[in-house]
């Protein structure tokens, strides 16, 4: 569905700062599929997340989106179809407005009009949705969403994305920024509506056990490329330490990076 | 003399809107507004004795305005232009601009000239006194404008606009162009303002090129006085808080105007008063802000300490 082709993207080329963050990578992301993605800090992840989503243009290299090329679609536009989450809970809402003012907002993708759409169908049906979430959200529609923690902006966050079904979603380490007890709560959440709405998905995660777990497939990065594409029985299979194992085979280096590990 | 401070509140305050929607709602603070104003007015002058139906000048005042908002907007898009900047770039530029649509000279006196407010007093001639008449008209113009923002603030569009200054990226996120809203926000404030210099140049009885010397920092103080009176995350009580700051900021200067003379002041020092205002104002909501942090985590404490 999603296709990545010979992607590279350098930051301050010609500079003595200038850095490949990804180097000539290629992914093929296919409708149904569930991604993990692990790598240390600097690995490139999120660039490539940036590079999906649109949010940077790739120095060389070209992304497909069923079969057509959208290398140089703005980002507004691929987010009509690429749904995204990220560490930052402040970021998926706008804390000085109202709940339903909130999802009013994310229930349409593109260009809005003068209309006026929300009504009390509508709050009836946002009320419905909110419950689902079980946190007694629905019976605050008109409070402002910076009210709410951290845990429950995420939720809110994932709960508008799931409604407006993108095609893919990337989620950047979106339970990093939560205490232990709201980060499994949204992990759950995920994996649950991941399965409602048949959504494609792609995760960013520093927890490998959490890598393991979930997702059909599971890629590990490292300097700006993909060293290791795991699916299926094979991804079944693995164990963390099997995956220090590949990483030493293939880098012929350990994994230096103490927070893959501990986690 | 009372009329006179509800009036001026109430033209003023179809500016302060204006620039409620740039500073509070979109997070543009944009100093167009001291170029817009003096244009609308200057529009509303030209058009009045070139023998214009002034509702029709009125309209034209408006679509000018917007018309300036959009060049700053524009600027700032896509030369990636700070939009302080892209703002005093317009502001000066309209500046020449404002002496041209003036006919080559810095005022245009409306004397002798109809206009909306000599309507209103033909009309009201014998059932009230005509600067009665003239508040009734403000009250109702201004109202409207405002019930019509409202409305607009609860429309699909206007919400993408009201979380645009509050989370860019959660607006991008649901497949809408950023640099068209920041486009429609920044022209319909300063079509607003337009508005606001034309009202104010039939109310004054001219249009001056220096009109809007430091209207912006006159707005701005205006929505912080509105800030004080009620909080509430509810776009009609928004607005009504701008109007209630509008006429406050004018009595405000009304009082400095007629009773300043008592410790010395001078009409010329109502700007370091403004300025000061402002100081003022920023610093009680920071003492607020500090203050209400301290008591969360002095809550939080507490919690964890049972």
């Amino acid at each position: 569905m999603i296709e990545l082709q010979k992607v590279t993207k350098v930051f301050n080329p010609g500079t003595p700062n200038e850095n490949v963050a990804v180097r000539n990578l290629s992914l093929n992301i296919d409708s149904g599929d569930f991604i993990t993605v692990i790598g240390s800090n600097g690995s490139g992840k999120t660039t490539l997340f940036n590079l999906i989503g649109g949010s940077y243009q790739p120095t060389r290299g070209s992304i497909f989106a069923h079969n057509k090329d959208v290398t140089r679609e703005p980002e507004y536009k691929r987010s009509c179809y690429i749904g995204r989450i990220f560490q930052d809970p402040l970021l998926g809402t706008a804390g000085n407005m109202s709940l339903e003012h909130n999802m009013m907002i994310c229930t349409y993708k593109g260009m809005k009009s003068l209309k006026k759409n929300l009504n009390a169908k509508r709050r009836a049906y946002f009320r419905e949705r909110l419950s689902d979430l079980n946190m007694g959200l629905e019976d605050r529609l008109k409070d402002n969403v910076g009210l709410l923690s951290g845990g429950q902006r995420q939720a809110l966050t994932l709960l508008m994305m799931a409604l407006s079904e993108p095609e893919l979603i990337l989620l950047d380490e979106h339970t990093a920024a939560l205490d232990p007890h709201n980060a499994e709560m949204v992990l759950n959440l995920t994996t649950r509506f991941v399965n409602e709405y048949n959504l494609t998905t792609v995760m960013i995660t520093h927890n490998m056990h959490q890598a393991l777990q979930y997702g059909n497939r599971l890629i590990m990065m490292d300097k700006g490329e993909i060293i290791l594409n795991v699916s299926g029985e094979e991804k079944k299979k693995l164990t963390v330490n099997g995956l220090i194992e590949r990483f030493r085979k293939i880098r012929h280096q350990d994994i230096d990076n103490d927070e893959l590990l501990l986690s | 003399m009372i009329e006179g401070i509800f009036v001026e509140g109430l033209a003023y305050g179809i500016m302060v809107l204006g620039v409620f929607i740039t500073f509070r709602i979109l997070d543009f603070p944009d100093l167009t507004v001291d170029g817009s104003f003096p244009l609308g007015a200057a529009v509303m002058a030209s058009a009045i004795t070139a023998g214009w139906n002034p509702l029709i000048a009125l309209g034209i005042a408006f679509l000018s305005g917007w018309a300036a908002g959009t060049v700053t907007a524009l600027i700032h898009n896509k030369l990636k232009v700070p939009n302080l900047l892209a703002g005093i770039l317009t502001m000066t530029m309209l500046w020449s601009i404002n002496i041209r649509v003036l006919g080559n000279r810095a005022n245009l006196p409306l004397i002798r000239q109809s206009h909306m407010l000599t309507w209103v007093r033909g009309i009201a001639e014998g059932i009230m006194s005509p600067s009665m008449a003239v508040l009734l008209f403000f009250v109702v113009v201004t109202i409207a404008i405002k019930l019509l923002i409202d409305l607009f603030f609860l429309t699909d569009l206007g919400m993408t606009l009201g979380a645009l200054g509050n989370n860019e990226q959660m607006v991008t996120n649901q497949g809408v162009n950023v640099e068209i809203i920041k486009i429609i926000g920044v022209s319909l404030s300063n079509g607003l303002v337009a508005v606001s210099g034309a009202m104010i140049a039939q109310y004054q009885g001219f249009a001056d090129v220096n009109l809007g010397q430091g209207i912006i920092i006159a707005g701005l103080a205006s929505v912080m006085i509105g800030e004080f009176l009620m909080r509430s995350n509810r776009i009609w009580v928004l607005t009504t808080r701008v109007l209630l700051g509008s006429i406050l900021y004018r009595a405000l200067m009304y009082l400095g105007r007629y009773y300043g003379y008592y410790i010395n002041l001078t009409p010329s020092d109502l700007k370091l008063i403004t300025g000061l205002l402002i100081i003022v104002s920023l610093i009680i909501t920071q003492l607020r802000k500090e203050r209400s942090h301290f008591e969360r985590e002095e809550a939080a404490s507490e919690k964890k300490n049972i």
